[in-house]
Protein backbone atom coordinates (compact mmCIF):
# COMPACT_ATOMS: atom_id res chain seq x y z
CA UNK A 1 0.00 0.00 0.00
CA UNK A 2 1.07 3.68 -0.71
CA UNK A 3 3.17 4.75 2.78
CA UNK A 4 2.56 8.41 1.37
CA UNK A 5 5.74 8.63 -0.73
CA UNK A 6 6.09 10.35 -3.98
CA UNK A 7 6.18 7.27 -6.05
CA UNK A 8 3.50 5.94 -4.20
CA UNK A 9 1.20 8.91 -5.12
CA UNK A 10 2.18 8.26 -8.93
CA UNK A 11 1.20 4.99 -8.89
CA UNK A 12 -2.13 5.52 -7.24
CA UNK A 13 -1.83 3.96 -4.13
CA UNK A 14 -3.13 4.84 -1.01
CA UNK A 15 -5.82 7.37 0.05
CA UNK A 16 -7.06 9.66 -2.99
CA UNK A 17 -8.20 11.78 -0.24
CA UNK A 18 -11.93 11.50 -1.47
CA UNK A 19 -13.52 9.37 0.79
CA UNK A 20 -15.16 11.54 3.15
CA UNK A 21 -16.97 13.49 0.14
CA UNK A 22 -17.78 10.18 -0.87
CA UNK A 23 -19.01 9.31 2.52
CA UNK A 24 -21.06 12.31 2.97
CA UNK A 25 -22.81 12.65 -0.60
CA UNK A 26 -23.93 9.57 0.14
CA UNK A 27 -25.74 10.37 3.29
CA UNK A 28 -26.89 13.93 1.50
CA UNK A 29 -28.80 11.41 -1.50
CA UNK A 30 -30.27 9.31 1.40
CA UNK A 31 -32.02 12.02 2.99
CA UNK A 32 -33.32 13.35 -0.60
CA UNK A 33 -34.07 9.79 -1.31
CA UNK A 34 -35.96 9.38 1.73
CA UNK A 35 -38.30 12.50 1.25
CA UNK A 36 -39.12 11.92 -2.74
CA UNK A 37 -39.44 8.83 -2.56
CA UNK A 38 -41.81 8.77 -0.21
CA UNK A 39 -43.91 11.79 -2.18
CA UNK A 40 -43.47 9.38 -4.86
CA UNK A 41 -44.64 6.60 -3.60
CA UNK A 42 -47.69 8.20 -1.88
CA UNK A 43 -48.65 10.18 -4.88
CA UNK A 44 -48.96 6.84 -6.95
CA UNK A 45 -51.00 5.69 -4.42
CA UNK A 46 -53.32 8.78 -4.85
CA UNK A 47 -53.88 8.54 -8.39
CA UNK A 48 -57.08 7.50 -9.41
CA UNK A 49 -55.51 5.10 -12.24
CA UNK A 50 -52.22 4.20 -13.51
CA UNK A 51 -53.22 4.58 -17.07
CA UNK A 52 -51.50 6.53 -19.67
CA UNK A 53 -53.53 9.76 -19.69
CA UNK A 54 -53.67 9.95 -15.89
CA UNK A 55 -50.02 9.29 -15.46
CA UNK A 56 -48.84 11.67 -18.44
CA UNK A 57 -51.27 14.62 -17.37
CA UNK A 58 -49.80 14.04 -13.54
CA UNK A 59 -46.49 14.13 -14.52
CA UNK A 60 -46.86 16.91 -16.95
CA UNK A 61 -47.38 19.03 -13.94
CA UNK A 62 -44.38 21.37 -12.96
CA UNK A 63 -44.68 20.21 -9.14
CA UNK A 64 -44.32 16.86 -10.54
CA UNK A 65 -42.24 17.17 -13.47
CA UNK A 66 -39.19 18.75 -10.97
CA UNK A 67 -39.53 16.65 -8.30
CA UNK A 68 -39.70 13.64 -10.26
CA UNK A 69 -35.89 14.73 -12.23
CA UNK A 70 -34.60 15.68 -8.51
CA UNK A 71 -35.79 11.80 -7.31
CA UNK A 72 -34.00 10.33 -10.51
CA UNK A 73 -30.93 12.44 -10.03
CA UNK A 74 -30.91 10.91 -6.33
CA UNK A 75 -31.65 7.86 -6.67
CA UNK A 76 -29.12 7.35 -9.73
CA UNK A 77 -26.35 9.14 -7.51
CA UNK A 78 -26.62 7.31 -4.78
CA UNK A 79 -26.91 3.72 -6.80
CA UNK A 80 -23.88 5.06 -8.22
CA UNK A 81 -22.14 6.01 -4.69
CA UNK A 82 -23.41 2.70 -3.06
CA UNK A 83 -22.60 0.04 -5.69
CA UNK A 84 -19.18 0.96 -6.51
CA UNK A 85 -18.63 0.39 -2.71
CA UNK A 86 -19.92 -3.07 -3.24
CA UNK A 87 -17.50 -3.14 -6.54
CA UNK A 88 -14.49 -2.39 -4.37
CA UNK A 89 -15.11 -4.61 -1.79
CA UNK A 90 -16.12 -7.96 -3.46
CA UNK A 91 -14.29 -7.59 -6.96
CA UNK A 92 -10.60 -8.50 -6.07
CA UNK A 93 -8.74 -8.08 -9.38
CA UNK A 94 -8.10 -4.78 -10.27
CA UNK A 95 -9.04 -5.80 -14.25
CA UNK A 96 -12.46 -6.70 -13.23
CA UNK A 97 -13.08 -3.68 -10.66
CA UNK A 98 -12.33 -1.12 -13.24
CA UNK A 99 -14.34 -3.14 -15.68
CA UNK A 100 -17.50 -3.14 -13.12
CA UNK A 101 -16.68 0.14 -11.91
CA UNK A 102 -16.63 1.56 -15.69
CA UNK A 103 -20.33 -0.30 -16.58
CA UNK A 104 -21.54 0.72 -13.16
CA UNK A 105 -20.94 4.75 -14.37
CA UNK A 106 -22.83 3.98 -17.75
CA UNK A 107 -25.84 2.51 -16.44
CA UNK A 108 -26.25 5.39 -13.76
CA UNK A 109 -25.68 8.05 -16.16
CA UNK A 110 -27.80 6.52 -19.23
CA UNK A 111 -30.61 5.25 -16.84
CA UNK A 112 -30.87 9.00 -14.94
CA UNK A 113 -31.01 10.57 -18.45
CA UNK A 114 -33.24 8.46 -20.01
CA UNK A 115 -35.68 8.68 -17.29
CA UNK A 116 -34.85 12.75 -16.78
CA UNK A 117 -35.47 12.78 -20.62
CA UNK A 118 -39.03 11.13 -20.62
CA UNK A 119 -39.90 13.25 -18.09
CA UNK A 120 -39.22 16.70 -20.06
CA UNK A 121 -40.60 15.16 -23.12
CA UNK A 122 -44.09 14.14 -21.10
CA UNK A 123 -43.68 17.75 -18.99
CA UNK A 124 -43.21 19.64 -22.42
CA UNK A 125 -46.02 18.39 -24.26
CA UNK A 126 -44.69 15.92 -27.28
CA UNK A 127 -46.48 12.97 -26.49
CA UNK A 128 -48.96 11.40 -28.79
CA UNK A 129 -52.07 10.32 -27.09
CA UNK B 1 -3.25 -4.07 -6.42
CA UNK B 2 -1.89 -7.59 -5.88
CA UNK B 3 -2.19 -9.54 -2.95
CA UNK B 4 0.12 -12.22 -1.38
CA UNK B 5 -1.95 -15.70 -1.40
CA UNK B 6 0.49 -17.14 1.19
CA UNK B 7 -0.44 -14.26 3.77
CA UNK B 8 -3.05 -14.91 6.74
CA UNK B 9 -6.33 -13.39 6.29
CA UNK B 10 -8.49 -11.45 9.01
CA UNK B 11 -11.55 -13.55 10.35
CA UNK B 12 -14.74 -13.25 7.67
CA UNK B 13 -17.84 -14.67 7.56
CA UNK B 14 -17.43 -18.14 7.90
CA UNK B 15 -15.76 -17.85 11.07
CA UNK B 16 -17.98 -15.14 13.06
CA UNK B 17 -21.45 -16.62 14.71
CA UNK B 18 -23.77 -15.01 12.74
CA UNK B 19 -25.96 -12.01 14.45
CA UNK B 20 -29.20 -9.55 13.81
CA UNK B 21 -26.25 -7.21 12.97
CA UNK B 22 -24.52 -8.65 10.20
CA UNK B 23 -27.69 -9.78 8.52
CA UNK B 24 -29.26 -6.53 8.71
CA UNK B 25 -25.62 -4.98 6.98
CA UNK B 26 -25.84 -8.21 4.23
CA UNK B 27 -29.19 -7.00 3.58
CA UNK B 28 -28.94 -3.48 3.51
CA UNK B 29 -26.46 -3.94 0.36
CA UNK B 30 -28.42 -7.11 -1.45
CA UNK B 31 -31.46 -4.77 -1.12
CA UNK B 32 -29.50 -1.81 -2.27
CA UNK B 33 -28.10 -3.67 -5.14
CA UNK B 34 -31.14 -5.28 -5.84
CA UNK B 35 -33.40 -2.42 -6.34
CA UNK B 36 -30.42 -0.52 -7.94
CA UNK B 37 -31.27 -2.93 -10.55
CA UNK B 38 -34.73 -4.03 -10.65
CA UNK B 39 -36.50 -0.73 -9.67
CA UNK B 40 -33.76 1.23 -11.57
CA UNK B 41 -34.92 -0.47 -15.21
CA UNK B 42 -38.38 -0.78 -14.24
CA UNK B 43 -38.13 2.99 -13.12
CA UNK B 44 -36.74 4.11 -16.49
CA UNK B 45 -38.88 1.84 -18.52
CA UNK B 46 -41.93 3.41 -16.84
CA UNK B 47 -41.10 6.61 -18.09
CA UNK B 48 -39.74 5.77 -21.38
CA UNK B 49 -42.60 3.96 -22.34
CA UNK B 50 -44.88 7.25 -20.76
CA UNK B 51 -42.94 9.19 -22.83
CA UNK B 52 -43.15 7.42 -25.92
CA UNK B 53 -46.68 7.08 -26.42
CA UNK B 54 -50.03 5.14 -25.20
CA UNK B 55 -48.53 2.13 -27.32
CA UNK B 56 -45.65 1.00 -25.61
CA UNK B 57 -47.33 2.37 -22.36
CA UNK B 58 -49.25 -0.32 -22.73
CA UNK B 59 -47.29 -3.22 -22.83
CA UNK B 60 -45.57 -2.04 -19.80
CA UNK B 61 -48.55 -2.02 -18.17
CA UNK B 62 -49.65 -5.45 -18.97
CA UNK B 63 -46.14 -7.07 -17.82
CA UNK B 64 -46.63 -4.29 -14.43
CA UNK B 65 -50.06 -5.46 -13.49
CA UNK B 66 -49.25 -9.01 -14.75
CA UNK B 67 -48.65 -11.84 -12.19
CA UNK B 68 -45.15 -11.82 -12.29
CA UNK B 69 -45.33 -7.63 -11.96
CA UNK B 70 -47.22 -8.11 -8.50
CA UNK B 71 -44.57 -10.32 -7.81
CA UNK B 72 -41.88 -7.77 -7.99
CA UNK B 73 -43.47 -5.39 -7.07
CA UNK B 74 -43.93 -7.46 -3.79
CA UNK B 75 -40.36 -7.82 -3.80
CA UNK B 76 -39.12 -4.39 -4.09
CA UNK B 77 -41.53 -3.01 -1.31
CA UNK B 78 -40.17 -5.26 1.16
CA UNK B 79 -36.66 -4.29 -0.63
CA UNK B 80 -37.41 -0.48 -0.28
CA UNK B 81 -38.54 -1.27 3.45
CA UNK B 82 -35.53 -2.86 4.34
CA UNK B 83 -33.04 -0.56 2.75
CA UNK B 84 -35.24 2.41 4.26
CA UNK B 85 -35.17 1.10 8.38
CA UNK B 86 -31.63 0.38 7.93
CA UNK B 87 -30.86 3.23 6.09
CA UNK B 88 -32.82 5.08 9.56
CA UNK B 89 -30.64 2.56 11.61
CA UNK B 90 -27.48 3.82 10.15
CA UNK B 91 -28.42 7.78 10.71
CA UNK B 92 -28.60 7.07 14.49
CA UNK B 93 -25.30 5.38 14.11
CA UNK B 94 -23.49 8.20 12.26
CA UNK B 95 -23.87 10.08 15.00
CA UNK B 96 -22.18 7.85 17.73
CA UNK B 97 -25.40 5.93 19.13
CA UNK B 98 -27.05 3.35 19.67
CA UNK B 99 -23.48 0.98 19.70
CA UNK B 100 -24.63 -0.81 23.19
CA UNK B 101 -25.03 -4.52 22.60
CA UNK B 102 -28.99 -5.23 23.32
CA UNK B 103 -29.45 -1.98 21.90
CA UNK B 104 -27.83 -2.53 18.62
CA UNK B 105 -29.22 -6.02 18.50
CA UNK B 106 -33.03 -4.91 19.07
CA UNK B 107 -32.80 -2.03 16.23
CA UNK B 108 -31.54 -4.67 13.94
CA UNK B 109 -34.12 -7.20 14.46
CA UNK B 110 -36.47 -4.29 14.79
CA UNK B 111 -35.62 -3.33 11.15
CA UNK B 112 -36.20 -7.04 9.55
CA UNK B 113 -39.78 -7.42 11.74
CA UNK B 114 -40.42 -3.50 10.72
CA UNK B 115 -40.23 -4.62 7.01
CA UNK B 116 -41.87 -7.53 6.54
CA UNK B 117 -44.97 -6.25 8.50
CA UNK B 118 -45.21 -2.85 6.67
CA UNK B 119 -44.81 -4.88 3.21
CA UNK B 120 -47.94 -6.85 4.41
CA UNK B 121 -49.98 -4.02 5.55
CA UNK B 122 -49.44 -2.73 1.88
CA UNK B 123 -49.75 -5.78 -0.12
CA UNK B 124 -53.07 -7.10 1.67
CA UNK B 125 -55.61 -5.08 0.96
CA UNK B 126 -54.16 -4.59 -2.96
CA UNK B 127 -54.12 -8.09 -3.00
CA UNK B 128 -57.42 -8.63 -1.94
CA UNK B 129 -59.41 -5.85 -4.19
CA UNK B 130 -57.36 -7.48 -6.84
CA UNK B 131 -58.94 -10.77 -6.67
CA UNK B 132 -62.28 -9.39 -5.21
CA UNK B 133 -61.88 -7.66 -8.93
CA UNK B 134 -60.88 -11.46 -10.40
CA UNK B 135 -63.91 -12.91 -9.32
CA UNK B 136 -66.47 -10.31 -10.09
Amino acid sequence: MGNGTGIGRVRGLGSAKHGAMHWWRQRVTAVGNLLLATWFVVSLFRLPSLDHATVTAWIGSPLVAVPLVLLTISVFYHLRLGLQVVVEDYIHEEAGKVFFILLLNFYAIAGAALAIFSILKIAFGGVPA
Amino acid sequence: MSRNPGRPLSPHLTIWRWGPHMVVSILHRATGVGMALVAGLGFVWWLVAAAMGAEAYDSFYKVATSWFGYLVAIGLTWAFLQHLFSALRHFVMDVGAGYELKTNKTAAILTMAGSVIVTLLIWAPILAAVARKGAE
